[in-house]
């Protein structure tokens, strides 16, 4: 009895800890300044396609410190991953290394797939997101609404938790998004650091959320 | 050739496929004027044959590295509506009419094709309105995009991040 009591309330304890270690991050981002370093090392989530060209809009309009760039795309989207060799190559410049990898993680959900069978496919992703952030440490997390991005982010936060890295998460609404966020949006509003909107309508009910009118 | 593209994006849509290439709406097209109907359908399951049409010249793919060129030559671009798939045909400067997929379990993207279309910077409908639509719209009403501000965004990022 003694025994499953200390237990329980270690795992109180650890989960509370956790918890005050997630407030904290979250609550620092603004604080942390990776650029005056020299580079950004950045994780773009591109997830498919409407989402990859307004994200490739978005990283068109990024300087050359926001190097190295890791784009983590769903395994079953030929098409995005076309568009960003394209757009690599349109930027880079003749002699230099390409700064760019693509990797690929299992899709978090099909546009047909119902919301259970989509929790189970998420956590499935999170087997794959762990390792591949923990392996890059990127700087910040770029991402704009596919579900590839919560597990990603929450890999990316826990590296946070854990004191091992702090990892901005930087959302962009997808400009589809008028009135409501997105599921996505929903989910990861209270954890980002720089949360970007393009409607002031959402603006309006979202008051942590940054509006600099439409952005892509 | 005055030309119609249609463009799923990376999503399947039969049901827009099929209607566009139904005999009412080729005959639809053919009265306005259009000689060319130039299909992208993604990752859909149904393929019209070329000769399926008789009213009107007919070109199917699935996908291209880029649709920017099917873009420039048409005089009217019919999408889903995807954001991409949206913003590149209203960046491009054509006319846009864009179908909505009803059958989406989250029909988010109802919100933007209003947006714009209260706007007035395209025209929408969905597969069972679209015959009629293509019958009666009005294109001239279309008012000119004018495509989001990136680099805003990078200035803001550059200021928050303290990127020299």
């Amino acid at each position: 009895m003694e025994v499953l009591c200390g237990l329980t309330l270690s795992v109180l304890f650890t989960i509370l800890f956790l918890i005050i270690r997630l407030y904290i991050t979250v609550k620092n981002g603004p604080k942390h300044q990776p650029g005056t370093t020299g580079s950004v090392s950045v994780l773009v989530v591109a997830g498919s396609g409407g989402h990859t060209s307004e994200i490739l809009r978005l990283m068109e309009s990024l300087s050359a410190a926001y190097t190295p760039r890791h784009y983590v795309i769903a395994d079953t989207d030929r098409m995005s991953e076309e568009k960003i060799c394209t757009f690599e190559r349109s930027r880079q410049h003749s002699n230099s290394e390409p700064q760019f990898t693509i990797c690929q993680i299992p899709r978090s959900r099909e546009v047909h797939q119902s919301w259970s069978s989509s929790v189970i496919s998420t956590v499935n992703a999170l087997r794959y997101s762990l390792p591949l952030v923990f392996r890059l440490r990127p700087d910040m997390v770029l991402c704009n609404g596919p579900g590839t991005c919560v597990p990603l982010c929450a890999a990316g936060l826990l590296l946070g938790i854990l004191g091992m890295k702090k990892v901005l998460i930087v959302y962009v609404e997808s400009i589809c998004r008028v009135q409501t966020l997105s599921l996505t949006g929903k989910i990861l509003y209270p954890v980002s650091d720089y949360f970007f909107v393009q409607w002031s309508s959402l603006r309006d009910k979202y008051p942590k959320s940054i509006f600099l009118g439409r952005i892509v | 050739m005055r030309t119609v593209f249609v463009t799923v994006g990376t999503t399947c849509f039969d049901e827009l496929i099929g209607t566009i290439t139904s005999s009412e709406s080729a005959q639809a097209l053919k009265a306005r004027g259009y000689e060319r109907l130039v299909l992208q359908i993604g990752r859909g399951s149904f393929v019209p044959e070329a000769d399926s049409c008789p009213q009107i010249k007919l070109e199917v793919f699935r996908f291209k590295d880029s649709i920017a060129e099917d873009m420039k030559q048409a005089d009217l671009v019919i999408s889903h509506a995807g954001a991409g798939s949206c913003l590149e045909a209203l960046g491009a400067g054509k006319p846009l009419l864009v179908v909505v997929n009803d059958k989406l379990m989250d029909n988010h993207q109802l919100e933007l094709a209003q947006q714009l279309h209260v706007d007035s910077h395209l025209l929408y409908c969905t597969c069972s309105t679209l015959t009629e639509t293509l019958r009666s719209m009005d294109l001239s009403v279309l008012q000119p995009y004018q495509p989001g501000q990136t680099k805003i965004f990078a200035n803001f990022l550059d200021k928050a991040l303290g990127v020299q």
